[in-house]
C-alpha cells in the first residue's frame, strides 16, 4: 500500500510542480507585491507601506466607476441572456426536421475567441464598414461607438447576448432534455395547460440548471475582457471602462506596481467573495428545492 | 387539425430562420469583406459579394508578419495541448485510482481558476516571467496557459477514467504491467475518444486567448489573437485584411466544432450538465 502512494505522488509530481509555479508562486507574489509602494522608477525602490494600497483604492473615485459599469453590465446582460436562453431553449423542446442543424448553429459563437467576437463586431459596428450605422442612419438615428457612450455600452450588451445567448440556450435544452417523462405525461394525463406544466413542472426542474448558469455567466461577465477591448478599449471617455479593462489599463500605463498588485488582489479577493456568495445561494435554494 | 399544425411548424421554421440569420449574419459579415477591396468596401455596404479579392488573405499572411503569428499560435497551442494531455493523463489516473488527500478540493480549484479574472494575474506573471526571461518565448505561453488548462483536462478526463473498470488495472499488473504499461496498454486505447475532445478544447482554449499573449509576448512567440488586436490603428484599419485574419482565427473553431459540438457543454459547464 505505501508503495502505491509513492506511486500515485510520482505520477502527480509533475503536474504540482507545475500548478505551484504558474498558479501558487504568482499569487503569493502580488498578495506580497500589493504590501509595497514600488515605483519602478523611484531610486527608493520597494518601500513598505502595509495596506496603504489598499485604502488608496477605497477612495480611488475611477476604479469604483469601473466596478458600477461593470455591475451594470453584469445585470442586464443577465437578466436578458436568462430570459432569452429560457424562451429559445423552450422552443427548442418541440421536435422538428433540421434542429440537429440549428443546435450547430448555436454551437458555433461559443467556439469562436473572444478578440473574434470583438473583430467581428468592429466589422459590424465600425462607421467605415458596417451595416448598422448605415441601417440606423436610415432611420435617422446616427448610430456612432466611438463617440456616443451610452451606444457604446449598448452595443458591448448586445454583443454579449449575441455571444453568450446560445450557450445559455443549449445548456438549458440540455437539462431540459434530462428531465423524466414521467411527470409529464401525468400532468398531460391530468389536462395540465401548456403554461401549467411550464410553471409548476419545467421550472422547478430546471431551477437547478438555471441557478448553475447564472453562476457562470454572472462571473465571466464580471471578469469580460477580450472582446470589450477589442471593439471599444474601455472608450468612449470612461463609458465602457469595466474591471478588468481598468485594471489592465492601469498597469500598462502606471509605473506603480504596488498599486496595481493592490488592486489585483481586491479583485481577486472580489471574485473569490462572489463566487463564495453565489455558490451558498446555489446550494440553499437548491435544498429548499428538494424539500418542497 | 392537421392546419394547425402547419401552422405550428411554419412558426417553428420561421423563428429558426430568424435565430439562424442574427446568429450568423455578423460571421458572415466578416467573411465577405474579407472577400472586397479597399475600393469595394467604401462603396458602401453590399449584402452579397461575387468577385473575390485574395489578396487580403495573401499579403498579411504571406507578405507581413501574420503568417509567423499563425505559426507561433499553432506551436503554442498544440506544444500547451500535447503537454497538459500528458501531465493530465497522469494525474487523473492518479486521483482516479489511488486516494489521494486533497481530491476532493480538485474540483474547487478547478472552478477557481476558470472564474478568476486574467487581469489581475498579468502583472506578477509579467514580473515573474521578466526575471526568469520566459517573457517571449513560445516555452513561456505553453506553460502559462496550463494554469486553465490543466486542471480543466483533469476534470474532464477523471470522469472519463473513472468509469474505466478497476478490474483491467488488475489484470494488466497480474501480466507484469507497470502503471506506466498499464496506462498506455489499457487505459489509453479505451478513453481515445474522450481524450480526443478535451485535446481539441483545450487546444481551442489556448488558440483563442488573448489577454496573457498580447502582455507576455512582443515579438518572437506573438500570437494571432494579438496580431488581430492591433490592426485598429488610429491612422486606419485595413478592414480587409483585419476581417481575411479574423477568418483565418476563426477557422479551428468551426473544424474542431463537429467533434466538439456535443461536449461543449459539459467542458463549459464543468459537467454540471451533461449532454
Amino acid at each position: 500500500m505505501r508503495s502505491s502512494q509513492y506511486k500515485a505522488w510520482g505520477l502527480l509530481t509533475p503536474t504540482l510542480c507545475i500548478l505551484f509555479f504558474i498558479g501558487l508562486v504568482p499569487f503569493l507574489y502580488v498578495v506580497y507585491l500589493s504590501l509595497f509602494k514600488y515605483n519602478i522608477f523611484s531610486v527608493q525602490g520597494m518601500v513598505f507601506t502595509g495596506v496603504d494600497n489598499f485604502r488608496k483604492l477605497m477612495f480611488d473615485s475611477d476604479f469604483m466607476h469601473s466596478l458600477r459599469i461593470g455591475v451594470t453590465f453584469v445585470v442586464i446582460t443577465c437578466v436578458v441572456e436568462m430570459f432569452l436562453g429560457l424562451a429559445i431553449a423552450l422552443f427548442l423542446t418541440n421536435e422538428f426536421v433540421g434542429k440537429g442543424v440549428f443546435r450547430t448553429v448555436l454551437a458555433l459563437p461559443l467556439a469562436v475567441a473572444p478578440i473574434t467576437i470583438g473583430s467581428i463586431w468592429v466589422l459590424m459596428t465600425n462607421p467605415d464598414v458596417g451595416p448598422l450605422p448605415y441601417l440606423l442612419d436610415k432611420i435617422g438615428v446616427n448610430y456612432n461607438i466611438g463617440v456616443n457612450a451610452r451606444q457604446a455600452f449598448f452595443t458591448i450588451v448586445i454583443m454579449d447576448i449575441w455571444h453568450w445567448t446560445p450557450f445559455v440556450t443549449l445548456t438549458l435544452l440540455a437539462g431540459i432534455t434530462g428531465f423524466p417523462r414521467e411527470p409529464f405525461e401525468a400532468a398531460r394525463v391530468d389536462g395540465a395547460s401548456r403554461l401549467q406544466t411550464l410553471r409548476y413542472l419545467t421550472l422547478p426542474l430546471l431551477t437547478p440548471v438555471i441557478l448553475t448558469m447564472l453562476f457562470i455567466r454572472i462571473m465571466d461577465t464580471f471578469r469580460i475582457f477580450d472582446e470589450v477591448w477589442m471593439l471599444t478599449s474601455g472608450g468612449p471617455g470612461t463609458a465602457t471602462r469595466c474591471v478588468s479593462i481598468h485594471v489592465v489599463r492601469l498597469i500598462l500605463t502606471s509605473t506603480d506596481y504596488g498599486y496595481g498588485s493592490g488592486m489585483s488582489v481586491f479583485l481577486l479577493y472580489l471574485t473569490i467573495v462572489m463566487c463564495w456568495l453565489l455558490l451558498n445561494i446555489i446550494s440553499v435554494v437548491r435544498r429548499e428545492t428538494r424539500e418542497r | 387539425m392537421r392546419d394547425r399544425g402547419q401552422t405550428k411548424l411554419a412558426f417553428i421554421y420561421l423563428v429558426c430562420i430568424l435565430l439562424t440569420i442574427i446568429t450568423l449574419f455578423p460571421i458572415y459579415w466578416m467573411v465577405i469583406i474579407s472577400l472586397r477591396s479597399k475600393l469595394e468596401i467604401f462603396a458602401g455596404p453590399k449584402l452579397y459579394q461575387t468577385s473575390i479579392f485574395a489578396d487580403n488573405y495573401y499579403r498579411p499572411l504571406f507578405k507581413d508578419i501574420y503568417g509567423k503569428f499563425l505559426i507561433n499560435s499553432l506551436i503554442i497551442a498544440t506544444g500547451n495541448t500535447g503537454l497538459v494531455i500528458l501531465l493530465a493523463i497522469f494525474a487523473t489516473y492518479a486521483f482516479s485510482r489511488f486516494k489521494i488527500w486533497g481530491s476532493g478540493s480538485l474540483f474547487f480549484w478547478t472552478i477557481t481558476n476558470r472564474m478568476a479574472p486574467p487581469a489581475a494575474f498579468i502583472l506578477p506573471f509579467f514580473l515573474i516571467f521578466t526575471k526568469i526571461r520566459l517573457i517571449d518565448t513560445h516555452i513561456g505561453l505553453i506553460l502559462l496557459y496550463c494554469i486553465f488548462n490543466l486542471p480543466f483536462a483533469i476534470w474532464l478526463l477523471k470522469g472519463m477514467i473513472d468509469v474505466i473498470p478497476k478490474e483491467l488495472d488488475e489484470v494488466a499488473a497480474i501480466d507484469g504491467c507497470s502503471i506506466l504499461g498499464t496506462i498506455w496498454h489499457v487505459i489509453l486505447p479505451v478513453a481515445k475518444p474522450g481524450l480526443a475532445v478535451t485535446a481539441m478544447m483545450i487546444w481551442i482554449f489556448s488558440w483563442n486567448e488573448y489577454l496573457f499573449a498580447s502582455i507576455m509576448t512582443s515579438m518572437k512567440a506573438r500570437t494571432i489573437t494579438t496580431g488581430l488586436a492591433e490592426f485598429v490603428t488610429v491612422i486606419g484599419t485595413n478592414w480587409g485584411e483585419m476581417a481575411a485574419v479574423s477568418v483565418v482565427c476563426l477557422l479551428p473553431a468551426v473544424i474542431f466544432l463537429g467533434y466538439i459540438q456535443r461536449y461543449i457543454i459539459t467542458g463549459l459547464t464543468f459537467g454540471a450538465v451533461k449532454e
